[in-house]
C-alpha cells in the first residue's frame, strides 16, 4: 500500500517553541534553479518584538550560567548538528559533495567556538597594573540582546555569527538568510534539543528588509551584527536606529566563511567590567 | 433584606445562575477585538488614567511610596495621570502629603489586608487608622470564610461597619474571587457587597491566583449593571491581580464598553489594580509616539 508522505511545515523558533508567524503570512522557497522547496513562514515586527522578549527573558539565565556549562551545550549542538548531517546536507544544497563539506565545517565551527567558552574571558580580560595598593581586574561581560542578521551562507554562515555571539553569554534573536532560510529553521530543532534553554537563539525568517530595522531600533537590543545586509543604505539605516540606544554594531566586509575566525565577532558583543580590589596584607 | 441570615441567603440564593461555559467563551470571543492605532492610543491613555498603581510589600519604604507617587503624578512625557494610589495603612501619610494637591486619590488597603482575619473591631480601627491619615479611598476585603460557610450576614454587617468607618471615603469592597470557586458566588457576593453599601466592587487582592480574569470581571460587571437597573445606583468595578500588559488592560476595556457600556468608561466608575502594568502601556505609548519598540532600561522599576 503506497502512503502519503508528511510534510514538514517551516516555521519560526521563538523562546525555545515553533510557532507560525503572528501575521500568518508565509513566502514561497526556492531553490536556485527556481524549483518550489517550501514555503516558510513571513515574520513580522510583532514576531520581532516577542523575540526579543524571549530574548530578554532568557538572558539572565543563560549569562549566568558558568562558561564551561556553555560551552558544554555548545558541543553538545555540534553533536546534534552531526548527527542530521545528511537532512543538513540535503538542505543546504549545491551538489551532495560540497554540501556535505559545508555541513561538516559547521560542525566544526561550532566546536571551535565551544572551545572558546571558557578562554575568553583569561585571554580578553587583564589583570591591570595600577598606581595603588589595589588588585585591578577587567573581566569581559556579556552585553545583552544581539540582534543578528544572517548572511546568505545558509549553514556555515549561520552557525559562524550565531555560536560567537551566544558562547560569550549574549542571547540572540536571528533573522535568517531570507533565499534560504530551511537550514535555519532546521537548526531551530537542533538547538530545541540541545539542552540550550528556550530563547537564547530565536530564529526569524521573512523579508531582511522589512524585519531588519525593526530590530535596528528595538530600544531593548543591545547588540547589532548587521553581516548579513548587502544593501548598503539598508546597513546605513539600521547603523542610524541603532545609535538610538548605543548598541554594539558589527558590519564586516564580505566574510570568508573557510578561513580561522578569530575572536573578533565574540569580542564585538562583550563589555568589560573593571573590579577595584584592595590589596591583601 | 438584611434582616436575617436566612432573608439574605434567600436573595442571594435567588439571583440566577451564571453559565460558565457561556461566560468564559463571552469574555475569550470579546478579548479577540482589534484595538489599532488612534483607538489604541486612546485606550492605552484611558488605561493609565484608570490605574491604582499599587504596592502592598512587606518591604515598602517611605521612599518607595514617594517614588511611586511621583510616577502617578507624572508617568511620562504627555501621558495622563494615574487615578489612584494604593498603599498599606501605616503608609497613606507618606502618600497624602506627596499626592496633595495632585488630583491622584490615596487609597488604603484595611480590613486586615489580604486574609481579612481579624476581629470586627480590629478592621475597623484598621479603617479609621487609614481615613485619618488621609485615605480618600479605602480598598476592604470581605470575609471570605464566614461567605463560604453561608454566613451572609456576617459578611454584609462587617462592610455596612466598616462604610461607616470610612466616613467620606469611597469603599471598594474586595471579593478574592480567587478564592470563591464558582461564577455563582462571584455574583452573590457582588449582590452582597453592593446591597451593603459598596462604592466599588474589586475582584481580588493580587495575592491569591487567579485574580482578576476576564470572566470574572464580565459577572461582576453584569452584577453592577444589573444592580443599577434595580436600584438606580451605580457602583464601579475595579480588577486587580495579574493585569500586567497593555494587551490584558485593553482586553478589560473592551469588556467594560461591551458589558455596560460609556458610562463606566471613567476612572470614577473603572479602575484597574497594577503595578508592573503602568511600564508596559507606557512602552506601548512610546512605541506609538517614536516608532520604535521601547526598552524596560528606559522606566523606573517601581
Amino acid at each position: 500500500m503506497s502512503r502519503l508522505s508528511v510534510r514538514k511545515t517551516y516555521k519560526l523558533f521563538i523562546g525555545g517553541a515553533f510557532p507560525r508567524s503572528e501575521s500568518g503570512r508565509s513566502y514561497v522557497v526556492t531553490s536556485p534553479k527556481g524549483d518550489f522547496l517550501a514555503n516558510a513562514a513571513r515574520a513580522s515586527r510583532k514576531d520581532v518584538r516577542d523575540a526579543v522578549s524571549a530574548a530578554r527573558k532568557a538572558f539572565p539565565g543563560w549569562s549566568g550560567a558558568t562558561p564551561y556549562n556553555r560551552g558544554q551545550i555548545l558541543y553538545r549542538i555540534a553533536e546534534m548538528l552531526e548527527g542530521r548531517r545528511a537532512q543538513f546536507a540535503e538542505e543546504v544544497g549545491g551538489g551532495k559533495k560540497p554540501a556535505l563539506e559545508a555541513v561538516d565545517a559547521a560542525v566544526d565551527r561550532l566546536v571551535w567556538y565551544a572551545g572558546w567558552a571558557d578562554k575568553i574571558a583569561s585571554v580578553y580580560g587583564t589583570p591591570n597594573p595600577v598606581a595603588g595598593p589595589y588588585l585591578n581586574l577587567s573581566t569581559p561581560e556579556p552585553t545583552g540582546v544581539v540582534g543578528v542578521v544572517a548572511p546568505a551562507d545558509p549553514l556555515l554562515g549561520l552557525i559562524s555569527v550565531v555560536a560567537p555571539v551566544i558562547v560569550t553569554g549574549n542571547t540572540c534573536v536571528v533573522v535568517a538568510a531570507e533565499r534560504a532560510p530551511l537550514p535555519a529553521i532546521t537548526l531551530g530543532e537542533v538547538l530545541a534539543t540541545s539542552d540550550l534553554p528556550g530563547g537564547v537563539v530565536n530564529i526569524l525568517t521573512g523579508h531582511q528588509a522589512e524585519l531588519a530595522p525593526w530590530l535596528a531600533s528595538h530600544m531593548d537590543v543591545n547588540g547589532l551584527d548587521l553581516t548579513g545586509v548587502t544593501d548598503p543604505e539598508l546597513a546605513l539605516a539600521c547603523e542610524q536606529a541603532a545609535a538610538e540606544n548605543l548598541k554594539r554594531v558589527l558590519r564586516p566586509v564580505t566574510p570568508d566563511w573557510s578561513a580561522e575566525p578569530g575572536i573578533e565577532r565574540m569580542t564585538r558583543f562583550l563589555e568589560t567590567k573593571t573590579v577595584w580590589h584592595p590589596a591583601g596584607i | 433584606m438584611a434582616s436575617s441570615n436566612a432573608t439574605l441567603r434567600a436573595f442571594l440564593h435567588g439571583l440566577p445562575g451564571v453559565d460558565r461555559v457561556g461566560a468564559d467563551q463571552r469574555a475569550a470571543m470579546l478579548g479577540t477585538r482589534s484595538i489599532k492605532t488612534t483607538a489604541k492610543a486612546k485606550a492605552i491613555d484611558l488605561a493609565v488614567s484608570m490605574v491604582d498603581l499599587t504596592t502592598l510589600e512587606g518591604a515598602d519604604t517611605p521612599g518607595k511610596v514617594r517614588a511611586l507617587c511621583t510616577k502617578a503624578m507624572h508617568p511620562g512625557a504627555g501621558a495622563p495621570r494615574v487615578a489612584a494610589v494604593c498603599v498599606y495603612p501605616d503608609l497613606v501619610h507618606v502618600a497624602a502629603e506627596a499626592l496633595k494637591g495632585s488630583g491622584v486619590k490615596v487609597a488604603s488597603v484595611a480590613t486586615a489586608f489580604p486574609s481579612g482575619r481579624s476581629s470586627l473591631e480590629v478592621k475597623v480601627a484598621d479603617t479609621a487608622l487609614a481615613v485619618a491619615a488621609g485615605a480618600d479611598e479605602v480598598d476592604m476585603v470581605i470575609d471570605r470564610g464566614a461567605f463560604l460557610a453561608g454566613d451572609y450576614l456576617k459578611v454584609f454587617e462587617e462592610i455596612v461597619a466598616v462604610k461607616a468607618a470610612c466616613g467620606a471615603a469611597h469603599l471598594k469592597v474586595i471579593l478574592e474571587t480567587g478564592e470563591l470557586a464558582t461564577y455563582d458566588n462571584v455574583r452573590r457576593a457582588s449582590w452582597l457587597a453592593m446591597l451593603a453599601g459598596a462604592d466599588f466592587i474589586k475582584t481580588s487582592t493580587g495575592k491569591v491566583q487567579p485574580a482578576a480574569t476576564l470572566p470574572v470581571t464580565l459577572v461582576m460587571l453584569e452584577a453592577v449593571r444589573d444592580y443599577r437597573d434595580e436600584t438606580g445606583i451605580q457602583v464601579g468595578v475595579k480588577p486587580a491581580g495579574g493585569i500586567r500588559t497593555t494587551k490584558d488592560a485593553i482586553k478589560m476595556l473592551v469588556l467594560v464598553n461591551e458589558t455596560v457600556g460609556d458610562d463606566w468608561l471613567t476612572p470614577d466608575w473603572f479602575r484597574l489594580g497594577a503595578s508592573t502594568l503602568l511600564n508596559d502601556l507606557l512602552m506601548q505609548r512610546e512605541k506609538l509616539t517614536t516608532g520604535r519598540y521601547a526598552g524596560p532600561d528606559y522606566f523606573t522599576l517601581d
